[in-house]
């Protein structure tokens, strides 16, 4: 099962907004994968094979080894299942 | 038995939002492992969420006294978790209660209202709730007028609130695709309607370089350690190491003591968040899912940050802006006789950067200052004026941080000191909120006419 978690300032409006669209894509795109949302610092001691963000927020995510999609709009469901067909 | 139900399970406020999600996850059809962990979470981040309000309370404490021995004024910080988590002890049912039935007066206004916002800023929802309980509670409502009156007013915000930034928030974002549903709301539409005024032939913010080193402050947990620290070493300072050392840290250095103060602050809000985190988590996706089903072509209101990416630059700017007339005006409360509202971190940046996202999309480059400006002195001198009705919670140390809270704070307390019965009261507010809705209805066809005549 793969995981995704979704990242910003507070981990709680508009990343839990964010996992709510990304279930929705799954749904659509017939795939299954675990879901969560959280804030910058619980996300950087998190494990998961995709970890999704606006731009400004998961930049200080990216150590090499986590898998990491900086998203321009956070709101834009069409990037949002582009960022989820490349990567899971 | 109905003791038993009435008192210990409903009047538990853990037990009654867990309730809540129960509720919302058997409509929702979820499977039955689904069911119970959802449940169960929710509970378990109510009780996470008065742990963090203890952790928190401890250093509140300290800072007051500190500030105190000073100063020789009260000093307070403005942060909505902690004032919302401390006053679960007294009012969290009447929260839990405004809060579930101002979503279903959300639903039922975007339902029959030509506002069709579904307010999904959960957080927020919880915080205005609160402010409502405590304020009607304090004023001496008491019982289910509580819950009606609230949760109408509650509800009533949830479709105003978006609606009243919609014109400013589609040039914004360039589309009508979402509003912003947020309690800052009122400092944006002034920033908005500043930077109208000032800004005319100002460039955007976007077209100049602005340094990326401040991308850190995104990170609420860095941003309200470093404050914290920061603010207890200057108290502890001015307080000096005797008095510190003698009367608080039981001898520690008081350096080590004001540093440990401010990160036992911040892991407080730490706690705090991951506790509403898990609090919400099944809620707004069950409020949500159920309004999508009501609510035909519903539009979501979401957290402030989602305007951020289309002004990155504004949003450093704004906050910049709105924390210099938050650190000026601490200068100026104790002249006029009002408790010190020492400026934050966490609700300039949030609201600063709105506030200068909104500046931005009126009045450029100038907007952007002076519209984040007015921000900033209005959310030192709101929560300010707000303390003294918030009765016996206001001398926690403590206060509402964002501008819609003060506003609707202010206006309701006041009403209820100034009439005398409830019932006139209740009047009064509904008249209010009546007024509003007609008022935005028809400034929002004018609006549409514009448009239509304008194409």
């Amino acid at each position: 099962m793969k995981k995704v978690l979704v990242v910003c300032g507070n981990g709680l409006g508009s990343s839990m907004i964010v996992e709510m669209n990304v279930k929705a894509a799954l749904k659509d795109m017939g795939k299954d994968a675990e879901v969560s949302h959280t804030d910058l610092t619980t996300a950087k001691t998190e494990q998961a094979d995709l970890f999704l963000g606006s731009e400004d927020i998961v930049e200080s995510l990216e150590d090499g080894n986590k898998n990491v999609v900086k998203l321009k709009n956070l709101m834009d469901k069409n990037e949002l299942r582009e960022a989820l067909e490349n990567n899971l | 038995m109905v003791d038993l139900i009435m008192k210990d399970i409903l009047g538990t406020p853990a037990i009654l939002v867990g309730l809540f999600a129960l509720i919302g996850l058997l409509v929702q059809r979820k499977n039955s492992g689904d069911v119970v962990s959802g449940t169960l979470k929710t509970v378990m981040g109510f009780v996470i969420l008065n742990a963090g309000a203890n952790v928190l309370v401890q250093s509140l404490a300290q800072f007051s006294s500190m500030f105190d021995e000073a100063f020789a004024v009260e000093g307070v910080i403005p942060n909505n978790e902690a004032i919302v988590a401390l006053a679960q002890e007294s009012f969290g049912t009447e929260t839990a209660m405004i809060m579930l039935f101002g979503m279903i007066v959300n639903i039922l206004l975007a339902r029959f209202s030509p506002f069709k916002y579904i307010f999904l800023t959960g957080h927020h929802t919880m915080f205005m709730a609160c402010l409502i309980a405590v304020i009607l509670t304090t004023g001496g409502f008491s019982g289910a007028s509580v819950i009606v009156l609230g949760s109408i007013i509650l509800g009533a915000l949830m479709v105003l609130s978006p609606a009243m930034l919609q014109p400013f928030t589609r040039k914004v974002t360039g589309s009508d695709d979402f509003a912003v549903g947020h309690f800052g709301s009122i400092g944006y539409f002034v920033s908005a309607v500043v930077g109208k005024s000032v800004g005319k032939g100002s460039k955007s913010t976007e077209e100049i370089k602005v340094p990326k080193s401040l991308g850190f402050l995104r990170d609420t947990s860095v941003s309200v350690s470093l404050t914290m620290v920061i603010l207890f070493f200057v108290v502890a300072g001015f307080a000096g190491p005797s008095f510190v050392e003698s009367e608080l840290s039981g001898g520690q250095n008081f350096l080590v003591f004001a540093f440990m103060q401010g990160l036992t602050f911040a892991a407080g809000v730490y706690i705090i968040l991951a506790g509403v985190r898990m609090l919400l988590g099944e809620i707004v996706p069950a409020f949500k899912g159920i309004a999508d089903k009501i609510v035909p072509n519903a539009k979501p209101a979401l957290d402030a940050p989602a305007i951020f990416p289309f002004a990155g630059n504004a949003v450093i700017i704004g906050f910049l802006c709105s924390f210099a007339a938050g650190l000026v005006s601490m200068l100026f409360l104790p002249l006029l006789g009002l408790s010190v509202i020492v400026p934050g971190l966490v609700p300039h940046f949030f609201t600063g950067a709105a506030a200068g996202v909104f500046g931005n999309a009126t009045g450029g480059r100038r907007g952007a200052v002076f519209g984040s400006m007015a921000n900033g002195v209005m959310i030192s001198f709101l929560p300010a004026l707000l303390l003294p009705v918030l009765g016996s919670l206001g001398f926690q140390g403590t206060t509402f941080g964002d501008a819609d809270f003060g506003v609707v704070g202010i206006v309701l307390g006041n009403f209820i000191r100034l009439i005398e019965s409830n019932l006139f009261v209740s009047i009064a507010i509904l008249g209010v909120l009546a007024l509003l809705f007609i008022l935005g209805a028809k400034t929002k066809a004018n609006v549409n006419k514009k448009d239509i005549n304008a194409a």
